[in-house]
């Protein structure tokens, strides 16, 4: 052992990281490729000088020491270099002769990676596995006395609404009258959620925007994606693909100039407006872009000078209350596009979220309401709020329901649900459970990251660096050298891919309920859960 | 699956007639329940048209509450017909004191209240005898109208005929619709015997309704006070009936676009597709999938028929000008109106709603394609 130079308390062994490498002197080829893409630098070459004490049988020769050197690969110990799990050094290892372990024992780096007193920042969503939405069963299977449908032959409309809906009696009086209807948008229940231009990089924001328009162009699926806090690059404001576009203004209004100015020049208009006052993963947060993704490109779509950290604030500062940020802020989008686009909110998942609903409500301009819950992803939130704030989405959104019901107002306020969709890699079955809960759609940002990029992030804090720029896959990198490991044309080809294989999941799920040409929104007679207390809460049937 | 049956006839018909038409659809019910709604009475009720007509079954201290409740409110008896069974019931029927038929003359203080608060007051007076008789068991109330009778009873329906003494010369009407019952997912209840009744509209179905709970939370929460019950996910359909007829004041070619909207390609395409899109959006929750064939009767006696969007339950209209009836199975029609032209007759599909209207001259068939009359 090398002596100790000096020994902080930040020193850690391998042992005392959540990854270990594990090296096979025996296979490795020494090409240098696991070093060389390491995101983290958490691999070097090292050199390593080896004692062999030579004895000869008998007395003729003295023992004798022989010295060689070999040469392999070293893992860093310091926070900063800690392997991410991410495993690329295994993707391009040639012989598979290296590759990150989890360490059985729970690591020791936690309680050193707040280097600068700063608290640790990562990207990816809270690290526990699994959600409830998982266990939640589809038991009213149609028998013999009322026959299921073919998933695979009958007709299916799997569409539902955005934008405020007039109560029957009002939309027959306000068309008698001529007056303003509410815009409202036929779409596909399954939305991409805000993710940024800027949080993605630009090949994985083209490679999903490419596959969208393929959804709605050639296979006539009405898929729509919000942009996130990001703004929205200019030529695509001006195309006619903006109308499959869900623009979102945050507390930071990052890129709202290149909108504003893009306005007149608009052939389309876009599907709708998201107003962001919370995000499931970093709840009461606002967003953060942090410097290492901020270049210039993105500088130049947000309306802000390269390489500064862009934490938008947890709320819209020119808003001092409810009405303020409901109201006047809802109309005001509504203005900008002559009342002709659903505006609508989202917030994070929360107990407070009635009151927001309840107000809501009242306003005859909300579009709906998106909730996203705890488990909600994101490109970078401090770690304590992604793993410790929030709600769950599954009692949030069914309460939220159920006050709808109670008002009468079911119909009217669209509720949209996220956070923790697919988490588990069952996206059809979580997103029929919410939607049975009472949701018309849901959002998913996180498992289009998985399944149409490749993402390796996981509940098990593999990798999760999107939020430095690094990420290896290039999904949510913005350095060119990175960002051209992602192909858009194959990012486009696994977002329809993703989608096809929903919607054939879906049927499978909604048919055998009998149902086929409305989604079974709030039919919660036809789900059920092993755990009485859940079952309880979500006022749903307790199955065992 | 429930067989139904409805008839219309200018000459007023004995219920006998229907329930014969149910009893040869036998093998599709299994006696769990039956029930009747008749209107355009002939009989003993031809001269009582105005009058409003309680039916229901009672106990002995049930009649006593209902006088109680009535004289309470002013209401006379102006004619009865009471059925108090002296023999054992048939297998299945529970025994009840009473099966009353009563038309009442309005107090005078009704005599100046127009049309819609009469027809609220009586459904409200309904629904107070529904729930008093909920709390003791003491009376099941099924109508309380003009020119409405209405029976239901657990059983065989010709075994139920005959315990009650249906076939009495008294008991007729021009319009009626029939209920077998196949009892499915709930428990045998009375209330949950077709056909549903309120505020003069009546439906019955065949087929579970896999949209029951979106839809009843629908309903419920309208503040309209007669959308309860539910004892059968069937009830919907009666209420959404109501809702489209009497609350958003659209006929019933419209309650076949509430309940079986055209899909979004096929809207585009109507020529009244936008306005037919927003009632589609505007009434989503009332959407139902199936698999449903809906008889029923409108106030003005026009009876109608119509299926699920994908025409997943049978149903056959046919007749001859002064007698049509409608049927779950061809041998219902054949058995009772054997004397038609059959190449006439119609078997509505998934887009058809066929009505046959009080003056009995022809099978209307109306396509969800045709252009609306009024639009609004």
């Amino acid at each position: 052992m090398e002596p100790v130079g000096c020994l902080t308390p930040s020193t850690l062994s391998v042992k005392d990281l959540p990854w270990i490498i594990l090296w096979d002197k025996e296979k490795c080829t020494l090409c240098g490729r696991c070093t060389a893409v390491c995101p983290v630098r958490a691999i070097e070459l090292g050199v390593h000088r080896k004692r062999a004490i030579n004895v000869s049988i008998g007395l003729e020769e003295k023992p004798g020491n022989l010295f060689t050197v070999y040469h392999g690969i070293d893992q860093r110990t310091d926070p900063v270099h800690a392997c991410v799990g991410c495993g690329m050094c295994n993707l391009v290892c040639p012989n598979n002769c290296i590759i990150p372990a989890h360490n059985e024992e729970i690591d020791k780096l936690r309680f050193h990676n707040n280097v600068g007193g700063v608290p640790r920042r990562r990207g990816g969503r809270r690290n526990v596995p699994g959600v409830i939405l998982d266990q939640i069963k589809f038991i009213r299977i149609s028998m013999l006395t009322d026959p299921a449908l073919d998933a695979g032959r009958h007709e299916f409309e799997l569409r539902t609404l955005l934008g405020r809906i007039l109560p029957p009696e009002e939309m027959l009086r306000v068309t008698q009258e001529n007056g303003w209807t509410p815009p409202v948008r036929e779409i596909y229940p399954l939305i991409i959620g805000s993710m940024s231009f800027g949080a993605l990089s630009p090949n994985m924001w083209e490679g999903l925007q490419m596959g969208v328009a393929y959804l709605n162009e050639e296979l006539g699926m009405p898929v729509r994606m919000c942009t996130g806090e990001g703004g929205c690059p200019p030529r695509l404001l001006r195309s006619r693909f903006l109308k499959y576009v869900i623009l979102q203004i945050a507390s930071g209004y990052f890129g709202w100039d290149e909108i504003i100015h893009a306005l007149p020049e608009m052939k389309e208009d876009p599907c709708a407006i998201e107003i962001k006052y919370g995000q499931g993963a970093k709840p009461g947060d606002g967003g953060l872009l942090m410097w290492y993704k901020v270049n210039k490109l993105i500088a130049a779509i947000r309306g802000v000078p390269p390489g500064v950290s862009l934490p938008s604030p947890p709320t819209h500062q020119t808003k001092y209350s409810i009405e303020e940020s409901v109201a006047k802020m809802i109309q005001s989008m509504y203005m900008g596009w002559g009342f002709r686009v659903p505006v609508y909110p989202k917030i994070s998942g929360t107990s407070t979220a009635l009151a927001v609903l309840n107000n809501l409500t009242r306003n005859p301009y909300a579009g709906a309401l998106a909730i996203d819950g705890e488990d909600g992803g994101t490109g970078a939130a401090y770690n304590v709020s992604m793993n410790h704030m929030g709600h769950p989405i599954a009692s949030n959104l069914r309460d939220a329901y159920l006050n709808l019901v109670k008002l009468g107002k079911q119909n009217e306020i669209p509720l949209f649900a996220a956070g923790g969709v697919g988490k588990s890699g069952n996206l059809a079955a979580n997103a029929a459970a919410l939607i049975m809960l009472g949701a018309s759609g849901v959002q998913t940002g996180k498992y289009m990251m998985q399944a149409a990029a490749g993402c390796l992030g996981s509940e098990s804090d593999r990798c999760n660096i999107c939020n430095i720029g690094i990420c290896p896959k290039g999904i949510t990198s913005q350095d060119p050298r990175v960002d051209r490991r992602l192909d858009p044309e194959k990012v486009a080809e696994r977002v329809v891919e993703v989608f096809l294989t929903f919607d054939t999941e879906l049927k499978k799920i909604v048919a055998p309920l009998g149902r086929s040409t409305s989604l079974p929104i709030g039919m919660s007679d036809a789900i059920g859960i092993a755990e009485h207390h859940a079952a309880e809460r979500l006022s749903i049937r307790y199955v065992v | 699956m429930c067989r139904l049956f409805a008839i219309t006839s200018s000459d007023p018909l004995s219920p006998m007639v229907a329930l014969r038409a149910i009893d040869v659809m036998k093998e599709g019910h299994d006696g769990s329940g039956t029930g009747m709604f008749m209107t355009d009475l002939g009989g003993d009720f031809e001269k009582l048209k105005t009058e409003p007509i309680l039916s229901g079954t009672f106990t002995n201290e049930g009649v006593k509450s209902l006088d109680r409740f009535m004289t309470e409110c002013d209401f006379l008896v102006k004619h009865e017909l009471s059925i108090r069974p002296n023999k054992q019931p048939p297998p299945g029927t529970p025994k009840r004191d009473y099966y009353l038929i009563r038309a009442y003359e309005y107090p005078p203080a009704w005599r100046d209240l127009n049309a819609t608060e009469i027809q609220f007051r009586l459904m409200m007076m309904r629904l107070q005898l529904r729930r008093m008789g909920e709390e003791d068991g003491s009376m099941m109330i099924f109508s309380f109208w003009p020119d409405v009778i209405m029976i239901k009873e657990v059983g065989d329906p010709m075994a139920i005929a005959d315990y009650l003494g249906l076939d009495r010369k008294e008991l007729q009407a021009r319009a009626m619709l029939v209920q077998g019952r196949q009892n499915t997912n709930y428990a045998i209840n009375i209330y949950a015997c077709h056909p549903f009744f309120i505020q003069g509209l009546a439906t019955m179905t065949n087929g579970e309704n896999t949209a029951f709970v979106p839809i009843r939370e629908f309903l419920m929460s309208r503040g309209f006070p007669g959308y309860i019950g539910y004892q059968s996910d069937s009830e919907t359909f009666t209420h959404i009936l109501h809702y489209t007829v009497n609350h958003l004041a659209l006929g019933l070619p419209m309650y076949k676009h509430v309940i079986t909207p055209l899909m979004d390609g096929e809207l585009a395409m109507h020529p009244d597709g936008q306005w037919l899109r927003r009632l589609k959006q505007t009434c989503r929750p009332l959407i139902i999938d199936g698999p449903n064939c809906v008889m029923g009767c409108l106030p003005d006696k026009t009876l109608f028929m119509v299926q699920d969007s994908k025409k997943l339950r049978p149903g056959v209209a046919g007749g001859h000008p002064g007698m049509y009836a409608f049927s779950s199975e061809m041998c219902g029609l054949d058995a009772t109106i054997p004397a038609r032209d059959k190449s006439r007759d119609f078997q509505p599909m998934k887009y058809d709603t066929v009505t046959v209207g009080p003056e009995r001259r022809e099978v209307e068939i109306w396509n969800q394609w045709d252009a609306l009359h009024h639009p609004h």
